[in-house]
């Protein structure tokens, strides 16, 4: 009988990363049986011990790992569900965890509900909640058969605290030759705080007219000590790098303040940014949809406003 | 070669957020009123993708092929009017409701009737469920590999190779053929037809399945994800707008109230 739940421990150079936390967190507040976890991987057997809150922590160690490729992560994943036959399989809905869960789902003859933000459980059935149609609206999805999988978007659940490490289970897997193989991977070197990480993002949208117009969103970002991010469009056009766009199909970011300037709010903006504790909208229509999601906002044109706001910021500041 | 481009033909998903409704009872987007359907939005740019591969000179032919309602037939002209060949429209009262499984299972069934595909693109989620995992279901049940995000997508000697996009790098993959592949919107914008090519497109062959043609058993397709609601959640945040006779005084007004709100 297929019995608690499963979640994808993620690690990173060797370091238990944030969402694994967050997984345990949601696993556990479901009480739906003990909590297991699984670090796949090429020499991961230390920071497997790493990982708290869970009984059992099973581990697939092969250098066939040692790169993500889906059909040795998904043969992987396969081999320790078999094993923990998990009710409930949990992943990040991370680089990995998007492209691995619904791999996983066809191997285990199961479906996935992906990028939840709300799991639960009622009737001893699990029930997630995600955003849909470009995060207009809310799906509340249960499941027909088992194990049930589901990514979780970062961020959205509180990690769990403490706890012991899980009993380190090593699991063998037949691991065949990847069928698509990585000829070459460029990391872009991003400066300062990750966009998904940061506290403060200052935003800029196609209204700032250019890349110039972003110079002072550069400023803003420095001044207040953020991360720059930039709307769909932005991007599109070549003003900012890809890696700096926000939204349904970019970084989804959750900072404490999000400064949106020239941003119109179309619901595939914020898609990506509702999850901001603070949202600050400067823009001069005062009927733009990013008004009715900001907590602040100021009806102006940027070209004024933004100069004088970054003058009003370090003259506070400076005041202490 | 042999590609087949599957589009999906979904409510107009680039309306204001404000007119986006939903009937809870038949857990159903209401469009707002003469609101045509659409191409999903990162399908169209897997039919970009395609055209692509036979704007580089692979001697291809392109299936544009649409699951849905008989109003589907209008995205498939569409493809057809950028380029596509042919198309197929899989219609069938047992196709309404389908979860993703049943719609890879239907969508598969389709391209193994076709028998010589070499290439499936489709885009990397549909726009309105926004699910991303009909592209890797059919490769899955075509027994073949599939490349996720791609932002540029080439063809040779039986090979794929697809570069990819990471939140942070870019990476390059290679697959042989036959292979699906998922696309992104960084492969950029989809061509729009000229007026010649809307009208060539409906003199193009376009055969229509159903469940029956592919030998499916509609008990094969009952879904394994259900759907329990659909809600559009409320946003309460009244927003404050900071008063001011001037853009300094806004400013100030702005940043004397973030200050106080302990935000800078």
């Amino acid at each position: 009988m297929p019995n608690g739940v499963l979640i994808l421990a993620d690690v990173v150079d060797g370091a238990v990363a944030p969402i694994t936390a967050e997984l345990v967190g949601a696993a556990r507040r479901l009480n739906a049986g003990p909590v297991n976890a699984m670090v796949l991987g090429s020499g991961v057997e230390g920071a497997a011990a790493q990982v708290a809150g869970v009984e059992k922590t099973y581990v697939v160690d092969s250098p066939a790992l040692a790169e993500y490729t889906t059909d040795a992560y998904t043969q992987a994943a396969a081999a320790v569900a078999q094993q923990a036959d998990p009710a409930i399989i949990l992943l990040g809905q991370t680089n990995v965890g998007r492209d691995l869960a619904p791999a996983l789902a066809f191997k285990l003859g199961t479906a996935v509900a992906m990028d939840t933000i709300a799991l639960e459980m009622k009737d001893g059935k699990l029930h997630t909640t995600r955003p849909a149609y470009g995060g207009n609206a809310r799906a509340v999805n249960s499941f027909a058969t088992a194990p049930a999988i589901a990514t979780v978007r970062p961020k959205s659940q509180d990690p769990a605290e403490g706890g012991a490490p899980g009993q380190v289970v090593k699991v063998d897997a037949a691991l065949a030759e990847p069928r698509a193989k990585v000829t070459a991977r460029n990391v872009a070197t991003a400066e300062g705080v990750r966009l998904e990480d940061a506290e403060v993002v200052v935003s800029g949208g196609r209204g700032l007219g250019g890349p110039e117009g972003f110079q002072g969103i550069e400023e803003l970002a420095h001044v207040l000590g953020g991360a720059v991010g930039c709307s769909r469009a932005v991007a599109d056009l070549g003003w900012r790098p890809v890696a700096e766009q926000v939204g349904l199909t970019g970084k989804v970011v959750s900072p404490t303040l999000y400064v949106a300037v020239a941003i119109s709010g179309a619901s595939q903006h914020m898609a990506g940014c509702a999850g901001s504790k603070n949202i600050v909208a400067i823009n001069k229509d005062p009927e733009a949809n990013i008004f009715k999601a900001a907590r602040f906002g100021v009806v102006g044109d940027f070209k004024t406003v933004l100069p004088a706001f970054i003058e009003a910021v370090k003259k506070v500041k400076a005041e202490g | 070669m042999h590609i087949v481009v599957c589009v999906k033909q979904v409510p107009d998903w680039d309306i204001p957020p404000a007119s986006f409704k939903v009937d809870e009872a038949a857990k159903k987007v209401v469009p707002p009123p003469g609101v045509a359907p659409v191409p999903s939005q990162f399908d169209a740019i897997a039919v970009e993708a395609a055209m692509r591969i036979k704007d580089a000179g692979a001697d291809a032919k392109v299936t544009i092929m649409s699951l849905g309602a008989a109003t589907a037939r209008d995205v498939i002209k569409h493809g057809l009017a950028m380029g596509g060949d042919e198309g197929v429209l899989l219609v069938d009262d047992a196709f309404n409701d389908l979860d993703s499984t049943g719609t890879a299972t239907v969508l598969a069934a389709a391209i193994k009737k076709l028998g010589d595909v070499d290439l499936v693109l489709t885009g990397r989620q549909a726009v309105d469920w926004d699910l991303g995992v009909t592209g890797t279901l059919i490769a899955g049940m075509l027994d073949a590999p599939v490349v996720t995000f791609a932002k540029a997508v080439s063809v040779s000697d039986g090979t794929v190779t697809v570069e990819r996009v990471l939140p942070d790098a870019f990476e390059t993959v290679e697959a042989t053929l036959p292979a699906v592949v998922t696309v992104s919107n960084e492969l950029g914008e989809p061509r729009y037809p000229k007026l010649q090519q809307i009208m060539a497109a409906a003199r193009k062959q376009v055969n229509q399945w159903g469940a029956a043609d592919l030998g499916l058993d509609p008990a094969s397709l009952q879904p394994r994800l259900t759907l329990e609601r659909l809600f559009v959640p409320v946003v309460d945040t009244k927003v404050e707008i900071m008063e001011g006779d001037t853009p300094e005084e806004q400013a100030m007004a702005l940043a004397r109230r973030l200050k106080e709100a302990k935000l800078i």
